[in-house]
């Protein structure tokens, strides 16, 4: 029989938040290419224009929600790809908690930056 | 009953002669999925110029002074090499967005036995958007 190899966690729920992230993230991912490269032009980028977005709540929200659910889809997806790869044990574990805190950093900074545009405090 | 078979190392890309559409759509969706999230970081680290703009940080840019973030876009977007990188990224996250849409679909039982035809279907879906989608990309470049 071949050998059980597998990036599912027996019980793990992981697996079904990665598709249901998937599912966000294929209209919100096509809706973001649209508006900035279709609606508005790269060339054509001014804070002015980012921070008149960002003041919106809305549009605040759905970025905070995009940046949250593309870096748990992204980041779990790089782990189940590497434990695929057949990584175990204690350099499965480093992995993991460096993706841990490299998912930190970056949903600080991302609503940091999102804040800035907002007028909301940055924090430090 | 339950029957499995040895079918070796999926993992192991140096049988790639030996790859069908499936395995061929699985390493696709794997290598854009890696830019994209390498893209993220890298976005998010591009981005944060607007902390230093909030603040009135600005920079000198072709003799005018603007804010930073506006500074940093305008001169990144200028450059031919990074609209071409987007043209690049747009491909990637089309097909990975088309791609992700099949794998939804056939998690849920739909469309499996012609998982092969919708691989190819994304490919060239992707394919017709990309270039659809170069002008609006390129437009100001030059």
């Amino acid at each position: 029989m071949a050998e059980h190899y597998s990036s599912f966690t027996k019980g793990g729920r992981l697996w079904l938040w990665q598709r249901i992230t998937a599912a966000f993230l294929v209209v919100v991912l096509a809706f973001h290419f649209f508006l900035l490269h279709f609606v508005y032009h790269a060339d054509e980028v001014t804070f002015a224009l980012s921070q008149a977005r960002m003041e919106t709540l809305t549009y605040y929200s759905l970025m905070i929600l995009f940046l949250f659910t593309a870096t748990f889809h992204g980041v779990n997806g790089v782990y189940n790809a590497l434990v695929n790869q057949g990584l175990t044990g204690t350099k499965r574990q480093a992995v993991k908690w460096t993706l841990v805190a490299a998912s930190v950093v970056l949903l600080v900074q991302g609503v940091r930056t999102a804040n800035a545009w907002a007028g909301f405090t940055t924090f430090f | 009953m339950s029957q499995s078979y040895n079918r070796g190392l999926i993992e192991d890309f140096g049988r790639w002669r030996e790859f069908s559409a499936g395995m061929w759509a699985w390493i696709f969706h794997k290598f854009t999925g890696w830019v994209l999230v390498g893209y993220l970081f890298t976005h998010i680290a591009v981005l944060s110029t607007s902390i230093p703009a909030s603040a009135g940080e600005t920079v000198v840019y072709e003799g005018t002074q603007v804010d930073v973030y506006t500074g940093t876009i305008v001169a990144l977007e200028s450059l031919l090499v990074v609209r071409i990188l987007e043209v690049g990224l747009l491909a990637v996250a089309v097909f990975h967005i088309l791609n992700g849409l099949r794998l939804l679909f056939v998690d849920l039982g739909i469309g499996l036995e012609s998982q092969d035809k919708s691989f190819y279907a994304s490919l060239i879906l992707t394919g017709a958007i990309t270039v659809a989608s170069v002008p609006t990309f390129i437009a100001g470049a030059f």
